[in-house]
């Protein structure tokens, strides 16, 4: 199937070394303010690995709040979820605030994309919005056609 | 409260300037904090000031400058 649609695109970096200062300044205190259980428990190993992983998903939360566009309160951090996919890919899962701005928005799919290297973390956040909707109309992009579902 | 405010600012906000140079009103965003950074600044202010900043007070506009992180401070702790 064929339809009009929007985009929207975000992306983020993150210092890999900031995380591992937070995470050894704050502790499960940072920890549990900004990422789920979920992700939490999906960054495992050393901790310089375990760094670059909380890194990018933290890039992919900013990416994601900047496909979001909200105006004044900001999602929480942990209603913007990296979700890891057991076949190996990731996506992104919202709820709450963050749930109820890319309902608003016509969002219909989020497609991410992480990665690290060195010191350097950084996430791309690809938003479909439905045709009809505001974000369609409003995002300043000619609407493009997109087959969903279907094989490209 | 200001001079705590800019000490934690300077440690946790990785500023590329100094602070010094920062009026309280300037948006620390367009100084080049960032949001993991504002993220440790909100820490290292519930640590100080023995407060925990409620979800509806994680606006950018809550961290964006000293004159609103000082408004935000005194309502939490009521001084």
């Amino acid at each position: 199937m064929s339809t009009g649609a929007a985009i929207r695109v975000g992306t983020d970096v993150v210092a890999v070394h900031q995380v591992a200062d937070s995470v050894a300044r704050f502790g499960t205190r940072y920890l549990q303010r900004v990422y789920t259980e979920h992700e939490i428990s999906s960054c495992t190993g050393s901790p310089p690995v375990r760094a670059a992983g909380l890194a990018a998903r933290f890039a992919a939360k900013e990416a994601t709040i900047k496909v979001l566009r909200p105006v004044g309160h900001q999602p929480d951090w942990r209603s913007v979820e990296v979700r890891r996919d057991p076949r190996g890919w990731c996506t992104m899962a919202l709820s709450g605030h963050a749930a109820a701005l890319a309902d608003q928005a016509g969002i219909a799919d989020l497609a991410v994309s992480l990665t690290h290297e060195g010191d350097v973390a950084a996430a791309v956040v690809v938003a479909l919005c439905r045709s009809g909707t505001d974000s369609a109309e409003r995002s300043g992009m000619p609407a493009v056609p997109v087959h969903i579902g279907g094989a490209a | 409260m200001d001079e705590m405010i800019r000490t934690i600012l300077a440690e946790y906000g990785h500023l590329p300037v100094d602070m010094a140079k920062i009026r309280d009103g300037d948006d620390l965003y367009q100084a080049g904090m960032t949001s993991h950074a504002s993220v440790n600044v909100m820490l290292a202010l519930e640590d100080e000031f023995d407060v925990e900043f409620p979800e509806a007070m994680l606006r950018k506009s809550t961290f964006e400058s000293v004159a609103a992180i000082r408004v935000a401070l005194s309502e939490l702790t009521g001084s």
